[in-house]
């Protein structure tokens, strides 16, 4: 069981309190409309899936009901940094040194 | 009966007897005993049969990487284990063992033909022989191979005990109480730290029980071990649990650890947990588990009476029980020559030390020739005899690396050791990388991932006085780590008897090797020739070889048998051990009881049971219960005498011909409020709100992104920026999630608060011709008469003196009201109703009567008739969608070109041709029953009932291009026939201009 670090609570808690929501930082277009079907079809479907850095969501079910953005080692299994929604990613390299 | 018990020697009591019984003989033992310890007192050696061949075994080891001494041990009624370790059970009262596998007793089992048709079982032996013919498979070989297969049998009653789970946090958790976990614990205790120190034994001590010789500042090792347990006890930050099995290493130091409560004692404490299991999150863990000792792999290693010689060793000094009165050992290591000098001391005889060395230390060759035990160098064992116990060895010279000149040697236990392995399981379950140390020919815990340290045996250091050191440095590191000042504690010791060794593959023979029964896997029958054969049939990973030979699957997880399995596979492979690398270990490290992960979560407490207010009424009722989700609701109120079906009538016509009273308050409820409500609504559900006058309800929609139906419900607007939306019952937390997160993260700007409401309202709901009539005259402050009320109203008002939501809604298609208040009003409403209601022969109706009555009107239920692949045009919903909307959630999905395409399956009505028939939900639909099989299946039945009202059964399916099958007859093969059924487009059976509703 991981522990999690809210960034809206500012504590370490346990990943029963928190649930998955998907990768980070994909927008829902403004307007969908103007979209292609494979644009719109990317947008619903293609995720990254990457062996190593994730940018991922998380949200602080049991807890304050924030969502929030992360970003995990998907080989290691191990947070490097947890942010707040709408604030840009992290620098992987300097987290990746952090790791270390 | 001769007794191998010595006197005054061990940690026993011999003052205290101890009875128990094997295999319906009694036998006696003493207190601080194991099953094995005492059996083997009692000169008993043959413990069990093994899996595959059924050949006799005996005990091997004294710890818990036993892979032959399993047991059925029973206490009473629902407390029988199988597989219970002997060298783990410790002897209690009355304990009642039975041996496993065998037929029709210990002694002689027919399964025993199995190691007689040993070729036949070679290493792939499933996966080649039962290939063919296809049709054997489920008829012939299945069933007798599950027959056969298995370790002893289950339990066939309910687990009478109970189970406790805790957590625990602390600064410092030390896995492993021999001298490098002591030490470390003992570092860390006098720093301050919080220290948690687990050992799976009885006792805490580790090799110190084995070896109460060796001195540690000045006392001997029991002395020393007793003080430093008393400090331990001083201290209140220590926290010291034995008969605790650290079983899994996870992320972020956390540790899973069964705690043994009851097993070890005579008479258990009323209602005290058999086991407990802790997760323990620790800022730093000292992993001391020591090292494991290997078996020598030569021709029949696995007779009764052939064990390791450190397990005889420790049940010589811990036990005070001789193996044997004439032992051979067999070595590759110097620590075996030190169990031949204890057991001569005590009084045995050693028949001859066996060493593959050609040359060992010269103070253990004068040392044995001082004791008169004759030692042999540079030799291989080739062969051992005895049926149920061994009765000699077979020794060659080594003779220009060929096994040369044979002899046997009589003896009636033979003492093996093949060197010692560090125990890597936990820190192999923290994905930590091994590396090969070429010189100790073993694997050691590398590059860690997680916040740990291992010390002592652990990580080769195999002294007693280097394990103390290594360990009291260990836990200063830990202790200075999480802000402590330490200091590590220095030990002086004496009579330490370190050793060294080599490692081997199987030992040479002069005999056919591919004869051979020379054991690696004991439990799981697997020999150095299966490995080999493997090997020769293309298995060139480890891991592939694992497998085919099921090498180390067992349940001793290859404690045992992996690195030699490992050796033997590198050399099969010509290969270094680095380059072919070890299987991984996975949790946990020792079987563990379904009932210490259980814990709590059994009977009553398996789960969350939520009832709503009125449930109390329905208990009292006599209703029959359905889970919903985690609720448990109503099904039906059955009289007495009446059956499902006859109490569902009854109340089905009760509703349609006066009125039903009908628990809703599950219905998931949010509160959605704020100046951009409205907005918020527009974007969320596919229906219109912007035009949704105050004191209106409309029926909401609401898709995923991808355009598939997620849930309904009816949203009342209460306010110009205020909506009381529901959801289905199963739907409230996803719903809720699903709007939060486009609030939050999409739609952050929009004012807009969002609250789960659903255990706040209790929901009466009253539905029938009669409906009114009972409500009137609870309602203050709202005229409810057709005009001033019409369907898909809401308004607050006061109904009985409670404040109230009202809305006039209908599930049922008959006028209806459901009336919202708070929660803890509802069973006073309900039961003011219910009274007024006497009159009109009102009648409490149950999910399964709501489920008839909304299927009469076609009324679909999302995850039943939907199964979140169906669009709204799917479903026949077209009309919920707000075509002026510039966007909703889901709207551009709609248009996909998958969407719209010819042979979607689509929601249709389907009347059977008999009436009477009652298609089964979930049966399969096809075109043409007459087709060969597989045949194509073009949707299935979603809901179906009798139905009171219309005298016969009705029906809802999806089916390909439904809608375009109007009148179509189609064909549902069932076991017993196949029945037909005609389609019909809509879906609404009954009252279809809804002149019911209106009234």
């Amino acid at each position: 069981m991981l522990l999690i670090h809210c960034p809206y609570c500012e504590q370490d808690l346990p990943e029963l309190e928190f649930a998955y929501a998907g990768e980070a930082h994909i927008a829902r277009p403004t307007d969908p409309s103007k979209l292609s079907d494979e644009e719109w079809r990317d947008f619903l479907f293609i995720r990254t899936n990457p062996k190593g850095v994730h940018f991922e969501r998380w949200r602080h079910l049991n807890g304050c009901a924030r969502f929030f953005n992360a970003v995990r080692e998907t080989v290691g299994d191990k947070f490097l940094a947890t942010y707040k929604t709408g604030e840009p990613r992290p620098d992987i390299t300097s987290l990746m040194g952090d790791a270390k | 009966m001769t007794t191998y018990r010595l006197p005054n020697r061990g940690r026993v009591d011999h003052g205290k007897p101890v009875r128990f019984s094997f295999d319906g003989k009694s036998y006696q033992g003493l207190a601080g005993d194991t099953l094995a310890s005492a059996l083997l007192a009692n000169g008993v050696h043959l413990m069990g049969r093994s899996f595959k061949y059924h050949r006799p075994r005996g005990v091997v080891s004294a710890g818990s990487d036993e892979p032959n001494a399993l047991f059925g041990t029973r206490r009473g009624a629902g407390r029988f284990e199988p597989n219970t370790r002997a060298t783990i059970q410790e002897l209690r009262e009355g304990l009642d063992a039975t041996s496993q596998n065998r037929w029709p007793s210990l002694a002689f089992d027919m399964g025993a033909i199995n190691d007689n048709l040993g070729s036949l079982f070679s290493a792939g032996f499933y996966y080649k022989t039962f290939m063919w013919p296809r049709a054997f498979w489920d008829r012939v070989y299945e069933p007798v191979i599950r027959n056969a297969a298995g370790l002893g049998v289950s339990p066939s009653e309910p687990d009478a005990d109970s189970y406790a789970s805790r957590f625990a946090h602390v600064d410092v958790l030390v896995v492993g109480a021999g001298p490098a976990g002591l030490a470390a614990a003992l570092a860390a205790g006098r720093s301050g730290a919080s220290v948690m120190l687990v050992d799976e034994n009885s006792e805490v001590g580790g090799t110190l029980l084995s070896e109460p010789a060796v001195t540690i500042d000045d006392k001997p090792a029991w002395d020393w071990l007793a003080a430093t347990t008393a400090e331990f006890d001083a201290l209140p930050n220590v926290t010291v649990m034995t008969r605790t099995t650290a079983i899994g290493y996870y992320h972020q130091n956390l540790v899973g650890l069964c705690q043994r409560l009851t097993d070890h004692l005579d008479t258990p404490p009323e209602g005290a947990p058999r086991e407990r299991m802790w997760k323990v999150r620790a800022r730093e863990v000292v992993l001391a588990q020591g090292a494991l000792e290997k078996p020598l792999v030569f021709d029949g290693n696995d007779r009764p009476g052939v064990l390791l010689a450190g397990a005889a060793q420790t049940y010589l000094n811990r036990y005070g029980v001789k193996v044997g009165d004439r032992p051979a050992i067999v070595t590759a290591h110097d620590s075996a020559w030190y169990t031949a000098f204890d057991l001569a001391e005590a009084g045995a005889k050693p028949a001859a030390i066996v060493d593959v060395r050609a040359t060992v230390d010269h103070a253990l060759t004068d040392r044995a020739r001082a004791l008169g035990i004759e030692a042999l160098l540079g030799r291989t064992v080739t062969g051992t005899s005895g049926r149920l116990r061994v009765k000699s060895l077979r020794v060659n010279r080594m003779d220009g690396g060929k096994a040369g000149e044979a002899r046997d040697i009589a003896c009636d236990a033979v003492l093996m050791c093949g060197g010692w392995t560090p125990c890597l399981h936990l820190f192999s379950h923290t994905q930590g990388k091994l590396t090969w140390d070429e010189a100790l020919q073993v694997y050691l815990p590398g590059k860690k991932t997680e916040t740990v340290q291992i010390a002592g045996a652990g990580r080769g250091l195999w002294s007693i006085a280097a394990s103390l050191e290594d360990g009291a440095n260990a836990g200063t590191l830990a202790a200075r780590d999480v802000g402590c000042q330490a200091e590590a504690p220095a030990f002086t010791v004496s009579a330490d008897r370190t050793g060294s060794g080599v490692t081997c593959k199987e030992l040479p023979t002069d005999r056919d090797a591919g004869k051979a029964k020379a054991f690696i896997d004991f439990q799981n029958d697997v020999t150095a020739k299966d490995i080999r054969l493997a090997v020769r049939e293309g298995m060139r990973s480890i891991e592939h070889v694992k497998r085919y030979t099921t090498n180390g699957m067992a349940t001793d997880q290859g404690k045992m048998s992996n690195v030699n399995g490992l050796m033997i596979a590198a050399d099969a492979l010509g290969k270094a051990p680095p380059q072919v690398g070890l299987t991984t270990f996975r949790p946990p490290y020792s079987p563990t009881t379904f009932g210490s992960f259980a814990g709590y979560h059994k009977d009553a407490t398996f789960e969350v049971t939520r009832k709503t207010p009125i449930d109390g009424w329905a208990e009292a009722q006599g209703a029959a219960y359905e889970p919903v989700s985690l609720w448990r609701r109503a099904w039906y109120f059955p009289k007495p005498g009446e059956d499902m079906h006859a109490a569902v009538s009854r109340e089905c016509r009760g509703a349609r011909a006066s009125v039903g009273i009908f628990d809703a308050s599950t219905l998931g409820k949010i509160e959605v409020v704020g100046p951009d409500a409205v907005t918020f609504m527009e974007r969320m559900y596919t229906n219109p709100w912007a035009k949704l006058a105050p004191g209106r309800c409309r029926y909401g929609l609401l898709l995923g992104e991808d355009g598939f139906i997620r849930d309904d419900g009816v949203i009342g607007r209460l306010s110009a920026d205020r909506f009381h939306v529901t959801t289905t019952t199963g739907g409230a937390a996803r719903v809720l999630n699903m709007m939060e997160d486009y609030l939050q993260t999409e739609w952050p700007d929009l004012k807009v608060w969002l609250t789960s409401t659903t255990e706040q309202w209790a929901v009466v709901a009253l539905q029938g011709p009669n409906a009114r009539k009972v409500l009137e005259p609870f309602v203050e402050g709202l005229d409810i008469s057709a005009e001033a009320f019409p369907h898909m109203a809401v308004a607050e008002c006061t109904v009985a003196g409670f404040p109230a939501r009202l809305f006039r809604v209908s599930f049922t298609g008959e006028l209806g009201f459901e009336v919202n208040v708070p929660a803890r009003h509802g069973r006073a409403l309900w039961e003011k109703l219910w009274e007024a209601g006497q009159q009109y022969d009102i009648v409490p109706y149950g999910t399964e009567t709501m489920h008839v009555l909304r299927a009469e009107k076609g009324y679909i239920i999302v995850g039943q008739d939907t199964d979140g692949t169906l669009t709204p045009d799917d479903a026949g919903l077209t009309w919920a969608i707000g075509k002026a909307k510039p966007d909703f959630v889901g709207k551009r999905s709609l248009t996909r070109p998958d969407m719209v395409a010819k042979g979607r399956k689509q929601l249709v009505g389907l009347l059977t041709d008999d009436p009477k028939v009652v298609l089964q939900e979930g049966a399969q639909i096809v075109a043409d029953p007459a087709q060969p099989k597989p045949m194509t299946m073009i949707g299935h039945v979603t809901s179906s009932y009798w139905s009171d009202a219309l005298g016969r059964s009705i029906a809802m399916a999806v089916v390909v291009d439904g809608r375009d099958r109007d009148g179509q007859t189609l064909h549902v093969p069932m076991p017993d026939g196949t029945i037909t059924a005609k389609v019909v487009k809509g879906t609404v059976f009954l009252d279809p201009e809804n002149a019911r509703i209106s009234v």
